[in-house]
């Protein structure tokens, strides 16, 4: 069997799907939505990757070449308003995150 | 053969980038000192800037991946311009929690950046990197009050959200790109009037608006936004939700009128429901808000709905409502929130709308600006907001949208309930502690301004400001 688009596709959508319930079903801490989103983000550049080499066009890999870069500033960002969250709070678990009820 | 050559094009955004380094250079020399000073050559530097915008030809620069043109210039101008508003009034209110450092201007220039090149984006890649440098800043300016739970609560809340509805973005972008084999705008356009439409772009589209819709904070994707906008430090809200909303939703108008435009039956249906729903809920939730910045959230969203309603019309006047939307919502919401950032007592910042009961009797003026921007928001003539509402309903009317522009006319009747109230607490409640005194020069300048904005200048000349609506309307239907 040759690996084909659709198997990457499916890798792609499956790794997306994980990490968005990573974050709507977390529970517990804030450091596992950040790796959900780093999740999403990958699954995103596998999509790109498989396109641009089935599609024989450089902009794709271009493209997850940007993503790779903002992910990082993205998860740089993060951890720093998750540090200064902590030093407020003295906790980053996902339930205590309710000063504000919405 | 347009290359690099172009890049004069981008000469706003260069010269921003420029004077935000230039800036932070500045601040870490002159120290905690030099905030007053970046902040203010930080405002220079906008004005700056819409100088150089106005001053644009029209054209595509980088291989068609950034467009200028006349709808792109006018948001340009008034995302700065609420931009440089904000800058404005927020000294005042960090001085009083003892934040008020350099750095928040220079993330509030780079926040703009980032907006200039969503507006400008003429490809998936340009609306992507310029959404998240939009984003990033932002994300810092929601927790910058560093030291308050709520504000870096806020921020945590916005962070995580904001990223999720990125990931979307980015996901339907790909799928965009693989169905439809290009991530250029013009491109995407070509293919799909040949009549080359894959399901497989179809939902990427459906992923993009959602995306998009995030960022506006339209229902279905609103709920962070009361949270953010309360806890955040209220300069911020007030950024918030003026400049990013005009930037995202010149994004949104770009993408749906610009490449997707021939998928015009499959986003209408999307955009007509986010309307319909964020107009309902925008006017049902914010009936029990007690706090006035939440009361704001639930008032933008629910604006936000009429906006995409104008839009959803998919016509010449549906895009040139939206432009007059976004004109008169950029002076009421700054007006408001001008008002807003005066609220204090005792060098304390209060925000009950119960705080604001027999204002009239203590500070007539800033009552009566009030009532103006309440007024205008309930859409009540002759003030502006009404011709905002009024062109938004005709445009719906004439593209066949009935039910969704009367259930709209009705939400708005609902909507005007609460910001009625807030004019009653003011002028027929018991006179509560005065507000400290006197009022900051720049929100009574600001005040003053927005007032005389929605009342009388729009409503009695309102010819300019059509004029430029309609040629930047026009740009999407008269061929670049």
């Amino acid at each position: 069997m040759t690996i084909g688009l659709a198997h990457y596709l499916t890798v792609g959508a499956i790794l997306f799907t994980l990490g968005i319930f990573g974050i709507f079903l977390n529970r517990k801490n804030v450091i596992v939505i950040l790796m959900s989103v780093e999740l999403m983000l990958l699954a995103v550049n596998i999509n790109l990757v498989a396109f641009s080499t089935h599609l024989g066009d450089l902009v794709g890999q271009v493209f997850a070449m940007f993503v790779l870069t903002v992910a990082a500033a993205e998860a740089a960002i993060g951890l720093a308003i998750l540090v200064v969250y902590f030093r407020n709070r003295g906790t980053i678990a996902v339930e205590e995150i309710n000063l504000m009820k919405g | 053969m347009d290359g690099l050559h172009n890049w004069t094009l981008a000469a706003p955004e260069i010269f921003l980038a420029a004077a935000a380094m230039i800036l932070l250079m500045i601040g870490v020399y002159r120290g905690e000192r030099g905030a007053d000073l970046v902040s203010s050559l930080c405002v220079a530097s906008l004005g700056i800037a819409i100088f150089l915008v106005l001053r644009l030809e029209h054209g595509t620069a980088y291989h068609e991946l950034f467009l200028v043109d006349a709808f792109t210039k006018m948001m340009k101008v008034l995302s700065l311009l609420a931009a440089g508003i904000a800058i404005v009034m927020s000294r005042s209110y960090f001085v009083l929690v003892g934040v008020w450092r350099f750095e928040f201007p220079v993330l509030v220039l780079l926040a703009t950046l980032g907006m200039l090149v969503m507006i400008s984006a003429n490809d998936l890649m340009t609306l992507y990197l310029g959404l998240e440098m939009q984003s990033l800043a932002l994300y810092v300016t929601a927790a910058f009050q560093r030291d308050s739970e709520r504000s870096t609560e806020a921020g945590l809340k916005y962070f995580v959200l904001s990223s999720v509805a990125s990931g979307m973005l980015l996901y339907g972008a790909s799928l965009v790109y693989g169905f439809a084999g290009t991530t250029s705008f013009p491109g995407l356009a070509r293919g799909f009037l040949a009549g080359d439409v894959a399901t497989g772009a179809i939902i990427g589209l459906v992923f993009v608006l959602a995306g998009l819709v995030f960022k506006i904070s339209a229902v279905p994707f609103h709920m962070w936004t009361p949270d953010v906008y309360e806890g955040a430090p209220t300069p911020v809200t007030a950024l918030f939700s003026v400049a990013p909303k005009i930037a995202a939703m010149s994004l949104i108008v770009s993408v749906v009128m610009g490449p997707f435009r021939p998928l015009l039956a499959q986003w209408q249906q999307i955009l007509v429901a986010v309307a319909v729903l964020s107009t309902i809920w925008g006017a049902i939730a914010a009936l029990r808000q007690e706090n006035i910045k939440r009361l704001m959230a639930y008032s933008s969203i629910a604006n936000m709905g009429y906006v995409v309603l104008g839009l959803a019309a998919g016509t010449e006047e549906g895009v040139r409502s939206v432009v007059i939307y976004m004109i008169i919502y950029l002076a009421m919401n700054v007006g408001t929130f001008a008002v807003i950032l005066s609220m204090r007592r005792k060098g304390v910042m209060v925000e009950r709308i119960s705080d604001l009961s027999g204002l009239a009797q203590r500070q007539p003026m800033m009552a009566l600006a009030l009532l103006l921007f309440m007024f205008s928001m309930a859409g009540i003539p002759p003030l502006a907001g009404f011709f905002a509402k009024l062109n938004v309903f005709l445009a719906a009317i004439n593209a066949g949208l009935y039910v969704a522009a009367t259930i709209a006319v009705l939400a708005s009747v609902v909507g005007a309930y609460y910001y009625v109230r807030i004019v009653k607490v003011m002028y027929f409640d018991d006179p509560a502690e005065a507000f400290d005194r006197p009022v900051e020069r720049d929100m009574a300048v600001v005040m003053l301004a927005t007032a005389l904005f929605v009342f009388p200048v729009f409503p009695v000349f309102q010819a300019p400001f059509m004029n430029g609506a309609q040629a930047a309307a026009k740009t999407f239907f008269s061929g670049r």
